[in-house]
């Protein structure tokens, strides 16, 4: 049991990253469907960095480079350009998939170094990872793991309890109030999905630095997918996507963990799709006002229009 | 140059596309005065205050605030200057408070601290006494209170330049006694106050002095107690002929609507349509007045065939449409035409052409499984010489007509189809006068044909020149079902507050305060 | 600078506008290969060798772009209902499904009845598939594009198990592989392409006739433009969508059987080959217009095959001409903008 609850907050760890990442995106009303694209070229940017440098720090930074500029490209169609959102969405995931396999074909079967895999080995968070059952799961695993952690908490208090935070809800609810005071609408919504982009690019650097940690050709295997339901699920909420992250990063490893008992991995496999959608479809029948999209989400705002 | 000038517009011009919105436009506001600025519209108020206000930069011409000439590249430098925009749609963020709006966009530590502001907020809000919680969301506000919020937002950010894009649209007579209770006091304080408004009896009541705008320029700036309604509309208007409406005298024939006792509720459950019962005869025209959103557009879609109803009868001629759907109510010769504020969106297809806009209707009683567009270009043909509708051809897409254009093809669409009954809102909305005659007309002439007309409308005035009855709604209930002839417009006013009044049957009163 | 709303687009500047976002694409790859190490010329040059320089390679390059032109159709009527449907890959595996269903169950009926079985097969499987995100679309306004895409996946893990599971031939001796189809399951070839070709032409024909001439095709452009009015027209808008959608998908699980009984000759969970991806960039490039997919597909096959091409001749990896497809993409949504606006350098400029 224990060992099912460490492996199922290492599964949630890059689907945490990408979730935090769209719910900033989300947020300033822009609904970014290429978390999948993002996450591939924060991996095999993350991959290709550790890879030759050795160095980890260089190996995050890249990762986080390369996942913001995916967001900035998006942005650029989106908000600057006015393209269709999902469309550009769509081409994001391809370009990203076609990127990261293209870089990534010199990275085939290519492992970390000793020296690299250890300085991402877990260490203990002394008392708190002696808590029984859970306390190995949540305190005693790898930086990013607790980074994840951290900034789904950063992310909940910037949003809730900044003016920075509560700016951007107003851009992502209703721009032209925001932009009537004052606010530069632009400037936010860029900002934002090329943090967001930034930390998708984390999410996808986890599998293919820490995770795995080695290359190979679409690593992400449609998390970022599940992600953008999982903004959904957990109502554009950072703290509780935390929670949302573990049930679907549970439900991810269980096929591989059932399989013994003579179940087919392939329908367990199934599992975290099917609850997908039956979460997208609950979440789309309550009609609540607070946990509802952002209601400027996909629609694009110019301001000399008339 | 006078410090007591806080605004000065100079030779403003500004164009969108291909049309002139504002024309040299020469505008000034002193401290401490309420000024009006009347037009019809499209006058070009809206613009001219959108630039004051940073939204959008003009073209050519000058601003000075408080003596000091002023270029705005956003508003945030407008804010800066001391000035507040109250727009007439509240742009306030649903999900956050009252507070969280406030402060939208405002300087200051990165943590917000609720506890001090809100002691601020109720500091400015007793100042001027708008009552607001500074913890309630703004979804669960009234639209009074919403606008007290907006005003709130600007003062907090000491501005003492207010402009106030017709804040009455929205609000029951008795809302805005108050709001102008708190125009005043703003006034005293110091500050200078820009009414945007089409309404001369406000103008009247509220302002110190008034200018005029018409066709995106200006004719003049008055002093409004030196000044008469009739000057002012002359001014507005341009033409000193007589521009009363013309209302058709027909015999009004057999009962063609019966509507019968209906109750309907929104998705939230919230009663929309309370206990409405009416009867409308061909070759008459009946009015619907009310403040807007009281339920006059789940009236017109009840009768469509598109807002559910919790009970009730419609009858069309001894038939109940209850039950029936949208399309065999066509069928029957029932027609509506919506003009939203956006005018597309309802009633037309933007991006298609005449010919397909026309097909909307006709596409019903075409036969087989094919569409025919040849009878229906001829249609479109005869429409485009008859209502005098400027267009490149039929097979342009509509979206790039002007709006008054739009308009006769969505009307002239509608009174082809020889209804029976002829729903119109908003029919006139954003027309000039010339234009707004012209489906005046319409409506008379489809009234001498013997067509039962329910006519939706803003404009007191037109409603008392064109209509044979009115009925007035507020909040969902009928307030009045007056003969035009027979009532004033003060009157009506207080029916669209939800006042009682006379016509109508006493146990229809009763039933109607319940 | 700020932008104007223009008026005065013409049909020929808009391509004139497309065709030089894709040059510009082109010119920025042709880059990249230079980066490479490679002359961009002899290396576009070898790609249309690649794809179309022998007879035998023009068949293997239209065996690719059928799928793709049908698959494309499908998403172009789903597109223009403003239906985000990006699941064309599971709708088209589980019209594989269902016609290798009838394929390997019924493998003795005659050719004549046995197709015609299986082309309904796979237009029931591909619209069922479809049918489950329309109808949550207009019963709840669930987000039509995750649900899709999270059907494809479950699409291809139910091939899978299948495959691994209840239907492994046992004759296959241990490998997880199913069944080959008898002959009569097999379609029939002409000019060396399997008669999936003129299925497509037809496909073609039909849909622009219904989407131009007849009642139910002018349906489908209202709801797209504007449900409102669609409803103040009188028209029955959840059954206008459902049909479409289910339409659809069905034509996409038409691709499915036409692959397993053209190309493979079996069913396999790689049947959709990402067919179901390219098409919506396919679609997308022919501005939704059902001829314009035609050359547009053959075009992306050729891509797809001569990438094929120049791996083996310049190392260049496979996905590089994943890469040059979005690329192309990139530029064309972009230059959108341009079709639609135009710059305007200082605001004190009088616009005429």
């Amino acid at each position: 049991m224990e060992g099912f609850l460490v492996a199922l907050v290492i599964a949630s760890t890059p689907l945490l990253f990408a979730t935090l990442g769209e719910i900033m995106t989300e947020k300033a009303g822009l609904l970014n469907l290429g978390v999948e694209g993002m996450m591939l070229i924060g991996a095999v940017a993350g991959f290709g960095a550790g890879y030759t440098t050795n160095s980890p720090v260089i190996a995050v930074i890249a990762a986080i480079v390369a996942g913001g500029f995916s967001g900035l490209l998006f942005g650029f169609l989106t908000i600057s350009l006015r393209a269709n959102q999902v469309v550009s969405g769509l081409t994001l995931t391809i370009f990203g998939a076609g990127f990261s396999s293209f870089l990534g074909t010199n990275f085939i079967g290519l492992k970390m170094s000793e020296s690299f895999i250890t300085s991402f080995e877990p260490f203990k968070i002394p008392l708190l990872s002696s808590i029984p059952i859970i306390g190995n799961a949540l305190f005693n695993q790898d930086l990013f793991v607790y980074g994840g952690m951290i900034v789904a908490i950063l992310l909940g208090v910037y949003l809730y309890r900044t003016r920075k935070g509560l700016n951007l809800v107003a851009v992502g609810e209703n721009p032209s109030a925001a932009d009537a005071s004052g606010i530069n609408v632009d400037l936010y919504k860029y900002v934002h999905l090329t943090l967001g982009g930034a930390l998708c690019g984390l999410g996808g650097a986890y599998l293919s630095v820490v995770d795995v940690p080695q290359w190979q050709d679409n690593i992400t295997a449609g998390r970022g997918w599940i992600a953008i339901a999982l903004v959904i699920f957990v109502a554009w909420n950072p703290i509780k996507a935390i929670f949302g992250a573990y049930l679907f990063g549970g439900l991810s490893i269980i096929g591989f963990r059932l399989q013994q008992y003579g179940i087919s991995q392939s329908l367990l496999d199934t599992l975290p799709y099917l609850v997908t959608i039956i979460v997208l479809v609950i979440s789309s029948t309550r009609n609540s006002k607070d946990n509802g999209p952002p209601k400027g989400l996909s629609v694009p705002y110019f301001r000399e229009e008339r | 140059m006078n410090a007591n000038v806080y605004v000065k517009m100079h030779n403003i011009s500004k164009t969108f596309g291909l049309v002139k919105a504002n024309d040299s436009v020469n505008f000034e506001v002193n401290k401490g005065e309420i000024h009006a600025l009347l037009g019809e519209n499209g006058a070009g108020k809206s613009t001219l205050m959108n630039m004051l206000s940073g939204i959008y930069k003009p073209d050519s011409g000058s601003i000075f605030i408080r003596g000091k000439e002023t270029i705005f590249h956003s508003p945030k430098e407008s804010i800066n200057m001391g000035i507040g925009m109250i727009h007439q749609h509240v742009k306030l963020v649903d999900v956050q408070t009252a507070t969280e709006n406030i402060i939208m966009g405002m300087k200051g530590g990165f943590f917000v601290n609720s506890k001090s502001i809100s002691g601020k907020i109720n500091k400015v809000s007793e100042q001027f006494g708008l009552l607001v919680d500074p913890n309630k969301k703004v979804y669960d506000m009234s639209i009074g209170e919403k606008q007290a919020v907006e005003i709130l937002k600007v003062l907090y950010k000491g501005a003492d330049i207010l402009i106030m894009d017709e804040p009455t649209a929205v609000l029951t007579p008795q809302e805005t006694k108050k709001l102008f209770e708190t125009m005043r006091k703003m006034a005293n304080e110091g500050c200078a106050i820009i009414i945007i408004t089409h309404k001369l009896n406000e103008v009247m009541e509220i302002s110190d002095r008034v200018t005029v705008l018409r066709k995106g320029k200006t004719i003049g700036t008055l002093i409004t107690r030196e000044t008469s309604p009739k000057e002012m509309t002359d001014m507005m208007v341009g033409e000193t002929t007589n521009l009363s409406i013309h209302r058709a005298e027909v015999l009004r024939g057999n009962k063609v609507l019966e509507v019968d006792h209906i109750y309907a509720k929104n998705k939230q459950g919230v009663d929309v349509l309370k206990d409405i019962s009416f009867n409308l005869y061909e070759g008459e025209v009946v009015g619907v007045a009310g403040v807007t959103g009281s339920g006059q557009k789940e009236l017109c879609e009840t009768i469509s065939g598109l807002y559910p109803t919790e009970s009730g009868r419609i009858l069309f001629k001894e038939e109940n449409l209850i039950g029936l759907t949208p399309k065999d109510i066509i069928k029957r010769g029932i027609s509506m035409s919506f003009i939203p504020e956006d005018r597309l969106g309802m009633g037309l297809v933007a991006s298609m052409d005449m010919v397909d806009n026309f097909l909307l209707k006709v596409h019903h009683e075409q036969k087989g499984a094919l569409v025919k567009r040849k009878p229906v270009a001829k249609q479109c043909e005869r429409i485009i010489k008859k209502l005098n509708i400027s267009t490149p051809g039929i097979n342009h897409p509509i979206k790039q007509l002007s709006g008054g254009n739009i308009q006769k093809v969505l009307i002239g669409r509608e009174i082809d189809t020889n209804p029976h009954v002829l729903i119109t809102a908003y029919a006139v909305r954003g027309l000039d006068v010339g234009a707004s005659h012209t489906i005046y007309d319409l409506i008379n002439e489809q009234k001498r044909k013997g067509v039962g007309i329910l006519f939706i409308g803003e404009d007191l005035d037109v409603l008392l020149g064109l209509c044979d009855r009115i009925i007035v709604m507020c909040e969902g209930l009928i307030t009045g079902n007056v003969i035009t002839t027979e009532v004033t417009k003060d009157e009506i006013g207080l029916m669209m507050a939800g006042g009682k009044m006379a016509g109508i049957k006493k146990e229809e009163v009763l039933h109607a305060n319940d | 600078m700020r932008m104007i709303k223009r008026t005065d687009m013409t049909p020929s500047k808009a391509i004139l506008i497309r065709t030089i976002a894709i040059s510009l694409s082109i010119l920025i790859a042709s880059l990249f290969i230079v980066i490479m190490g490679h002359n961009p010329l002899s290396v576009f040059v070898s790609m249309i060798v690649g794809a179309f320089g022998t007879a035998y390679r023009i068949q293997d390059t239209l065996t690719i772009a059928i799928p793709l032109v049908v698959t494309s159709i499908g998403i172009m009527i789903a597109f223009k209902m403003k239906f985000w449907n990006i699941g064309a890959e599971g709708q088209i595996l589980m019209g594989a499904f269902m016609a290798s269903y009838v394929a390997l169950n019924y493998g003795d009926l005659p050719k004549i009845v046995l197709l015609p079985l299986m082309f309904i097969a796979g237009f029931v499987g591909g619209g069922f598939w479809a049918l489950i995100p329309a109808v949550l679309k207009v019963q709840f306004g669930t987000n039509e594009t995750i649900i899709t895409l999270m059907l494809n996946y479950i699409a291809i893990n139910w091939i899978t198990y299948l495959q691994y599971g209840p239907w492994k031939d046992p004759g296959s001796m241990g490998f997880p592989r199913i069944a080959e189809f008898s002959d009569n399951a097999l379609l029939p070839k002409l000019f060396g392409v399997h008669v999936g070709w003129i299925i497509a032409i037809i496909i073609v024909i039909i849909i622009s006739f219904i989407l131009a001439k007849t009642k139910n095709g002018y349906k489908l452009s209202v709801v797209g433009e504007s449900v409102d009015t669609a409803r103040y027209a009188g028209m029955n808008v959840k059954r206008i969508i459902i049909t479409s959608i289910v339409v659809s998908g069905g034509i996409c699980g038409l691709v499915g059987m036409m692959e397993v009984s053209g190309v493979n000759r079996t069913l396999t969970a790689g049947v959709s080959a990402g067919y179901g991806y390219t098409a919506i960039i396919t679609t997308w490039l022919s501005g939704l217009k059902a001829t314009v997919i035609i050359p547009v597909s053959i075009l992306f096959a050729g891509m797809i095959k001569g990438g094929s091409f120049i791996q083996t001749a310049f190392q260049i990896p496979q996905s590089a001409a994943d890469l040059l497809q979005a690329l192309i993409l990139f530029f064309v949504i972009g230059s959108e903008f341009f079709i639609q606006y135009r710059l305007v350098k200082s605001e004190k400029k009088e616009v005429a």
